[in-house]
Order: structure tokens, then C-alpha cells, then sequence
């Protein structure tokens, strides 16, 4: 597969938020991981109708990969402006994987509180589940080989891209 | 062949009969060997005579004993060796002097000389009978590391050996300014949060030590010189005409105070390890002759006693099998003649020592040295006879080895 | 000469001492921890990160709030903490120190947080442990002697970078009994690694150490010139003891000389920043009014330490 062939991300985004448009809470938190996810939550909430409060997680200390491959070197702050109890909560990544970054970020969302739901909504699912995981909301799907990386990547100007690279080089999502 | 005290380096045969030697160069007349020794490639020289080595006899059998010592002694080409007396109990006592020269002279290898404490019990307060220790077979008398602040008492203690023509020995350290200290003084000691000992606890002890030899006419021997300025003072007062001598050990000639690394506790010695620029005075004080020897200061200390953070790490190194292939080793980089090292550790020695030996012309006693300056070896705990595997040189190689050892015309060591 | 802090792959292995640690790893170091402050602000402050993992906090030298941040540190990790005080157990019945240890490393120790009052004791252990095959256990140095403190120098370093932000364009003064100071050390180190171009030691002859401008400092025994233009003050602890090693005669006369006062510190910068590692001597080298004033950053140093430990800790469990 390569870069050519991969869908719009602009264009995959506005599926993303037609579907969630009339199916998401109407006070639903849309909460990003880092980085796509922040990037594609800020977005979400400018794009569905009424108010919807953004949150940032970095799933870095939650991670079942930490005895073999040791802390990430770039780590950022999970940034929650509201209450976790009692919230109807999207988590909002850009790839759906093997579904273990999802499973750390609802482990340390537990550790805030108790939310009423989690919904998850991704860009891209590319399959390849190691974890009975689901997202609620998908972009758009795509099969892509083990040796492959789906990355999201936004300019300066703001416009997000997606672009394919050799995996390790960007850890698995 | 090299007798550094007859000017003698060259090819030759030594010939060895009925434990002196008999002749150099050419076989005296109708002469029949028992065996002959290939020395082909070897040097042949006077045993090494070790102006301080620690046996650990009496009262210290767990660190080492006089059979594992002696055989180290011999292992390093060491034919005689001085200890000192910081024994347990210390060497205050004749009968504690003769047992030891007995149980020395009984296991047949190198020659002991013992040095008597100067005071008793090395407490600093009453002298010794130096009379009686003479007698039973000390060469001179010392405080080992003990402290004798008291300077009266040293006043006296010199007076009295000055009397009697006894040689004494003193290590020059404040003790005052010592006290807690662990490392030099320096950028290192402060790197490492180390207690420190200043340079100057070696020059205020050594003006104070000068000032009563030529008050009392002592024949006084700085044992283990450590600091540049040390050094000046000696060659000044060398240069006075004062009856002093001195020496450094062989780790000061080699190491400084970087050395310590990491807190290497193999580097814990007394005096301590110096800087660059003490180590260079040290070096240039033997070959200008202002430091006249060379000794191992052989120290063998036990494996807890060192496995300890440094400050609390028992200070020592075990130097016997090293003494030879480190003053080969300082020849080389300061391009000295061999026989002009040699002199360190064989003529000088035996002339501190007031011993006649240290040379191999014919009627000397047949103590000799063989060695190949050549075998490369690897300085490893199983490599060495002495049971002190404490050394900063574990590890790296050296060149220089024992092949023969021979005390009174008999090899007590084959290697 | 080898860092025995690292591993073969130039990863931080132990943390002995900040001299010589690559700035790259100080960075991270101090970059981790910025998460790790916000845990605190939540109701469940603990992350997985060391579950399962047994931390001993090995304290040779008592001291209740180092051991506590370090337990808290840990515990806020998931680890598991065991408290040895050795003082009052094996030692004291004449056990050596590896002895300790290796009776330690049998319980399946994963980590040592060790505290002692020699230096060079935490290189000792973590020799020990590589020369008995036993790499996977780490060492952080909680103190030893009067050689380093790291972890207090980190979360130093962590405070000035949180109100200073470039290290590049300061002047920071450190004051007081630099000599047997291993807080002192290991800022110092840490500050000159992070490019600060002016540090200063400020104290009376008998306190600070031979050669230590060989550290990188500039040295000042008045401290009206030593404080002029500093963005930072870092007073340290002065013990009693030292008036008795003729060190000092007395503490009335260190304060008069080398006591931080308000008068005293308007010679520095407007917004500097007033530090001190604790616990204080109020009016031996601090006054109350400075200690409790609006330069004081001592309080968050404590919040910051915990995180510094955090950051420490999840680091080296992961390599």
C-alpha cells in the first residue's frame, strides 16, 4: 500500500462526523489521544452541533508494553477540564489497531472517575485486533499489512493528512 | 647480569656454592655444579630487599600468614623484606621479636628483618627498650601509621635512639590535620564528597621531623614520601647534610588521586593517592636521588574489609609479586637504565636497611633475583601466592616475571 | 571511562550521580516528571506503571521526609515498598552492606532506593550487583555521604526550569556549608550540564571544599557581592554539628554573615526564586519572613520532588 492510495483525511473526517452527528450525546466529552486523536477531537467538536468540551490523555503510563520496551521518550500531560463521573465520553483516536492504546486510555479514565458511558470514535480502522475492542464510530476502514504504519499527520494550516510508513517507526496504536 | 652497587650489566655466569656467591663471570677452579639454571634471555640480579612489608604476624592470621606471605615474597623475587611493627599485638616486646625472626627463619624463605615499635604498644606515650628489641633483632624503630602527636615524646623517643646509633623511621603525617581523612586534598577528594588529608600534613610533619633530627643527630627514614613539596624539603635537607632518608611506594610512583575513579576502594591507601603533579616530583625525586627506594608498602587486606564504601574501606594494597614488574615498568617510561632501577629496590635497601646485602659480588650472600622482563602476565587473584588479592592493578597486564628465586644459594622458588 | 550509571545501550541503568549524566538524559528526566505533577492534582493518584515491582528504601542515615517522598513516589508507581530502617536490623549486628544486600536481592528486590552516610556506598552496591550477574536490579542514590544527592538535584533542577524556564541565561547562587553539602554537588553538576553560565558558591573558607572552582563555580565569601543579579537562591541546611568542628563558632554569627534576609535578597533579581532543599533552620540560614515570603518556592520543591522520583523511578524500571 502506499500514500496514494489512502483515503482523504479531510474527506474521511466529514464521514466521521456525519455519522456522529446524530448519534452522539448531545453533552457527549470528546476526549483525544495524543497526538492524532487531540487533533482529530479539537475538530469533532468545531464540526457536531452543540457543545461538546475537549479533553487530552496520553496513555503512556497505562501501556502493557512498558517491561519490554520501557517509558516513552515523549510523554505529554493528560488534560481533563471537566468531571469524568457522570460523563458520556468519546474517545477519539485517528487509527484503531490492535486496539491496546484504547484499552490503556479506558483503564486511566477509570482511574478519574466513573463515566455513565465510553463511546469510541477512529479515523481509520485497519483491523488486526488483539483485544475484543470496538469502535462505535468509524472514518473509514482499510486493510493494511503488519509491516505497515498508518500515520496522521496535521500541518501547519491546520489540514490533517494521512500517510503510510514502515511500522516501529511509530508505536503501534 | 646487573649488580647495580658494583656498576656491574653485562653478560655473565653467576656460580653459587655453599650459600654465597662464589664467582662472577668465570667459574672458579675445579668447579662442578650441582645444577645449572638456564638464565638464556633472563636477567640475573641481587634479590630485591622490600624496606616494608606487612606479614600480618602475630594477630592477624585471617588476613595473611607468614607461609602465604613469604612464598609471596619469594614469588616477587623479594630475598629480604622489612615489616613493620604495627602487629597485634604490636612488635613491643623482644619475645614477640624472636618468635616472629624464628618462625620466619624456620619456613626457609626470604629474609625478615623486623622493625621494633618505638613506642609501647605504638601508643605514643612511653619508649620502647630499643636496647633489648636490637638485641632480639630489630633493625630500626617506628610508629607504622600510629599516631605520635605528642612531640615531646618524639623528642625524646629520637634522642634516645640517637644515642645509641638506632635508626628510626617516621611516616610524615599531621596527625592533626590527618584526622578523618580518607583522599588527597584536592579536585577529586571534592568531586567524590571524600574527608580529605591536605599536602601540607606531610610538609608540617616532615619541618617538625627536620628540625629535631638536626636538634638531636637521629639517623631518621621518611617511610612513603607522597607530596611535591615533601620532596623539595627532602632535597633540601639532604642538601643540609641532615642523616635522612626516605622512600615512596611503588603504588605513588604510578597512581594519583584520578585513579580512585568510581570510589575504587582498591585505591584507598596511606598516604594517599596524590596529584599529577605530586606524582611527577615523586618520579623525578628517585632518579635525581633525592627519594632513595622503592618499596612494595605490601599490605594484604582481606576481601570484606575492602568490599565496604571507601571511607570505610580498611586502606592497603597487597604489592609483594607486584614491587618487580612496576619499578620495569617506571624504568621504561622514564627511559631509566635497568641496572639504575634495579639500585632502587636491591644497593639503596640494603644501605637504608644497614644490611649487607642487596649485590652479588663473590662473598655475598647468594641471594638472587632471576627474572624474564619480557613475560607479559595478567594480574589476577589466582596469579598471586599472597593472600591479600587487593590490588589497584587487578586486571591489567605486566610485564616482568620471577623465574628463579635463590636465599642462601637455594631456590625457594621456581616459576 | 565507563558511566557504571548507564547500560550497554547508553540507557540509564542506576542513578548514582548527575555528574556526568548526558544532558540528553537529564532532559527527559525532568520532561517525565511534568506529567507525573499532575497525578497528584487527581483523586486516584496512581498509575500501573510498577505494578508488581518490589521497591526497598534502604535508609543507612534516618531520614523520615526523604524516605517518605520516596515512598510515595513509589507506591504512586503501584510498586510495592519496603521500609528498611538498617540502623536498628542486621548491620548494626555487624552484617556488611552486600551482605545486606544480597539477603535483599533473595526477597526479589527489583529496585534500591539507598541512603547512606559514605559516599561512593550506592556505586559500591550497583558494582556488586553487575559483578553478580544481577543487571536487572537498579540503584537511585537517596544520598550518600557528602558526595551526591541526585534526585534533589533533579527536582532542583525541575523547579528552576518550572519558573526560569532557560537554564542558559541564569546566574544561580548556592549558599552555605557547600563542603559537606551532596545536595550542593549534584546541582551544581546538573546546572553546569544544562549550560547555566554563572554559578555561584557563597560561604566562609571553612565550608567550601579545596579546588571547587574545578566544579565550575565561582566562588564568593561576601555574600552581598555573591547574591548581586542572582534569578536564583539556594540556601542550604547548616548542622549543628559544624559548630562544634570549630567550623563555625556559632550560628548567630553564620546567620549575620551568610543568612538569607529580606534586606539581603533585594541585592538579587526582582523575581528571583528562593530555594532550599529543607528542613530549614529558620534564622540560622533563612529568615521566617524569606522562608514564607513570595520568593520562596520551597513548598512546591516538596510537590516537585515526588514527581522527580516518579519520573526516576518509572524510567529506570523500564530499561
Amino acid at each position: 500500500m502506499t500514500t496514494g492510495s489512502l483515503p482523504d483525511a479531510e474527506i474521511t473526517l466529514g464521514r466521521l462526523a456525519e455519522k456522529m452527528r446524530d448519534a452522539v450525546a448531545f453533552d457527549a466529552k470528546l476526549i483525544g489521544i495524543y497526538s492524532g486523536g487531540a487533533w482529530l477531537a479539537e475538530r469533532l467538536a468545531d464540526m457536531l452541533d452543540g457543545e461538546h468540551p475537549v479533553g487530552y490523555i496520553d496513555v503512556s503510563f497505562y501501556r502493557d508494553d512498558y517491561a519490554q520496551k520501557g517509558l516513552r521518550a515523549k510523554l505529554a500531560t493528560t488534560t481533563l477540564p471537566f468531571e469524568v463521573p457522570g460523563s458520556r465520553i468519546v474517545l477519539v483516536d485517528d487509527v484503531l489497531y490492535t486496539g491496546r492504546s484504547v484499552r490503556a486510555a479506558i483503564n486511566e479514565l477509570f482511574d478519574y472517575g466513573r463515566p455513565d458511558s465510553i463511546e469510541l470514535a477512529v479515523l481509520i480502522d485497519r483491523g488486526g485486533r488483539e483485544l475484543p475492542i470496538e469502535a462505535t464510530y468509524v472514518g473509514a476502514r482499510l486493510a493494511v499489512a503488519r509491516d505497515l504504519s498508518i500515520v496522521l499527520q496535521r500541518h501547519l494550516d491546520g489540514r490533517l493528512e494521512l500517510s503510510v510508513e514502515p511500522a516501529g517507526s511509530v508505536a503501534g496504536a | 647480569m646487573i649488580d647495580p652497587r658494583h656498576g656491574f650489566d653485562r653478560k655473565a655466569s653467576l656460580y653459587v656454592a655453599a650459600g654465597k656467591v662464589a664467582a662472577v663471570g668465570e667459574a672458579p677452579g675445579g668447579w662442578h655444579a650441582n645444577r645449572v639454571l638456564d638464565a638464556a634471555g633472563l636477567v640475573v640480579c641481587p634479590g630485591l630487599i622490600d624496606s616494608s612489608a606487612r606479614l600480618r604476624e602475630p594477630g592477624f592470621e585471617y588476613k595473611a600468614t607468614l607461609e602465604s606471605e613469604l612464598a609471596a615474597a619469594v614469588a616477587g623475587g623479594v630475598t629480604s623484606l622489612a615489616c613493620p611493627p604495627d602487629t597485634d599485638p604490636p612488635l613491643d616486646e623482644p619475645g614477640l621479636v624472636q618468635m616472629l625472626k624464628h618462625r620466619a627463619r624456620s619456613l626457609n624463605q626470604a629474609h625478615v628483618y623486623p622493625i621494633g615499635a618505638l613506642t609501647v604498644g605504638l601508643k605514643g606515650d612511653t619508649i620502647t627498650e630499643m636496647g633489648e628489641l636490637t638485641e632480639a633483632g630489630c633493625i630500626a624503630f617506628s610508629q607504622a601509621d600510629a599516631a605520635l602527636a605528642d612531640t615531646q615524646v618524639l623528642l625524646r623517643a629520637l634522642q634516645y635512639a640517637a644515642t645509641f646509633g638506632y635508626r628510626v623511621w617516621l611516616r610524615p603525617q599531621d596527625v592533626h590535620l590527618a584526622r578523618g581523612g580518607v583522599a588527597h586534598d584536592g579536585e577529586v577528594a571534592t568531586r567524590l564528597g571524600l574527608p580529605a588529608i591536605p599536602g601540607f600534613a606531610e610538609t608540617i610533619a616532615l619541618d617538625a621531623i627536620f628540625e629535631l633530627v638536626r636538634a638531636t643527630g637521629v639517623h631518621v627514614h621518611l617511610a612513603r614520601l607522597s607530596t611535591h613539596d615533601g620532596v623539595a624539603r627532602m632535597r633540601a635537607a639532604k642538601k643540609a647534610g641532615l642523616p635522612v632518608t626516605c622512600d615512596v611506594a611503588i603504588h605513588h610512583v604510578h597512581l594519583c588521586d584520578v585513579d580512585i575513579g568510581w570510589f575504587n576502594a582498591h585505591c584507598h591507601l596511606v598516604p594517599p593517592l596524590r596529584g599529577t603533579r605530586d606524582r611527577a616530583a615523586l618520579r623525578a625525586g628517585l632518579v635525581d636521588g633525592t627519594v632513595d627506594l622503592i618499596c612494595s608498602d605490601h599490605t594484604p587486606v582481606d576481601d570484606d574489609a575492602k568490599q565496604l564504601p571507601f571511607a570505610e574501606a580498611e586502606p592497603g594494597a597487597t604489592a609483594l609479586e607486584l614491587l618487580l614488574p612496576l619499578t620495569l615498568q617506571w624504568a621504561k617510561e622514564e627511559k631509566l637504565p635497568l641496572s639504575a632501577a634495579l639500585d632502587r629496590i636491591t644497593a639503596a635497601p640494603a644501605r637504608v636497611l644497614g644490611l649487607d646485602a642487596g649485590h652479588l659480588a663473590p662473598g655475598a650472600d647468594a641471594d638472587v633475583c632471576v627474572f624474564d622482563p619480557d613475560l607479559h602476565w595478567v594480574v589476577a587473584p589466582s596469579a598471586l601466592r599472597s593472600q591479600g588479592k587487593n590490588t589497584p592493578f587487578l586486571g591489567l597486564e605486566l610485564s616482568g616475571k620471577v623465574r628463579y628465586t635463590l636465599v642462601g644459594g637455594q631456590v625457594v622458588h621456581e616459576g | 571511562m565507563h558511566n557504571p550509571q548507564l547500560n550497554a545501550d547508553g540507557e540509564l541503568q542506576h542513578l548514582l550521580t548527575l555528574e556526568g549524566l548526558p544532558a540528553e538524559i537529564i532532559g527527559r528526566i525532568l520532561d517525565t516528571a511534568v506529567p507525573f505533577v499532575s497525578i497528584a492534582e487527581r483523586d486516584v493518584k496512581k498509575v500501573p506503571l510498577l505494578r508488581g515491582k518490589a521497591v526497598f528504601n534502604l535508609f543507612f542515615e534516618n531520614s523520615t521526609r526523604t524516605r517518605t517522598t520516596f515512598e510515595i513516589a513509589a507506591k504512586r508507581l503501584s510498586a510495592d515498598v519496603i521500609n528498611l530502617n538498617i540502623g536498628v536490623s542486621s548491620t548494626a549486628k555487624g552484617e556488611t552492606l552486600l551482605d545486606t544486600i544480597d539477603n535483599l536481592v533473595a526477597m526479589n528486590a527489583d529496585m534500591f532506593i539507598v541512603r547512606h552516610g559514605q559516599s561512593g556506598a550506592p556505586h559500591l552496591i550497583a558494582q556488586h550487583l553487575s559483578a553478580t550477574n544481577r543487571s536487572h536490579i537498579h540503584v537511585v542514590n537517596a544520598g550518600d555521604g557528602r558526595h551526591g544527592h541526585p534526585t534533589q538535584g533533579l527536582l532542583d533542577l525541575f523547579t528552576i526550569r518550572h519558573y526560569k524556564r532557560y537554564f542558559r541565561e541564569l546566574t544561580v547562587a548556592i549558599v552555605g556549608d557547600v563542603l559537606h553539602s551532596r545536595v550542593a554537588r549534584s546541582l551544581i553538576h546538573g546546572l553546569t550540564t544544562l549550560g547555566t553560565p554563572e554559578v555561584r558558591v557563597i560561604g566562609p573558607q571553612t565550608l567550601l571544599p579545596t579546588a571547587v572552582e574545578a566544579l565550575g563555580v565561582h566562588v564568593f565569601h561576601d555574600m552581598r557581592q555573591g547574591l548581586a543579579g542572582c534569578d536564583v537562591v539556594v540556601m542550604l541546611r547548616l548542622q549543628s554539628e559544624r559548630m562544634k568542628g570549630s567550623l563555625l563558632p556559632s550560628a548567630g554569627e553564620f546567620f549575620k554573615h551568610y543568612g538569607l534576609t529580606v534586606e539581603k535578597l533585594k541585592l538579587a533579581k526582582p523575581d528571583a526564586i528562593v530555594m532550599h532543599p529543607g528542613p530549614m533552620n529558620r534564622g540560622v540560614e533563612i529568615d521566617s519572613a524569606v522562608a514564607d515570603g513570595t520568593h520562596s518556592v520551597i513548598l512546591p520543591q516538596v510537590t516537585f520532588g515526588i514527581a522527580v522520583r516518579m519520573a526516576v523511578m518509572s524510567i529506570l524500571a523500564g530499561n
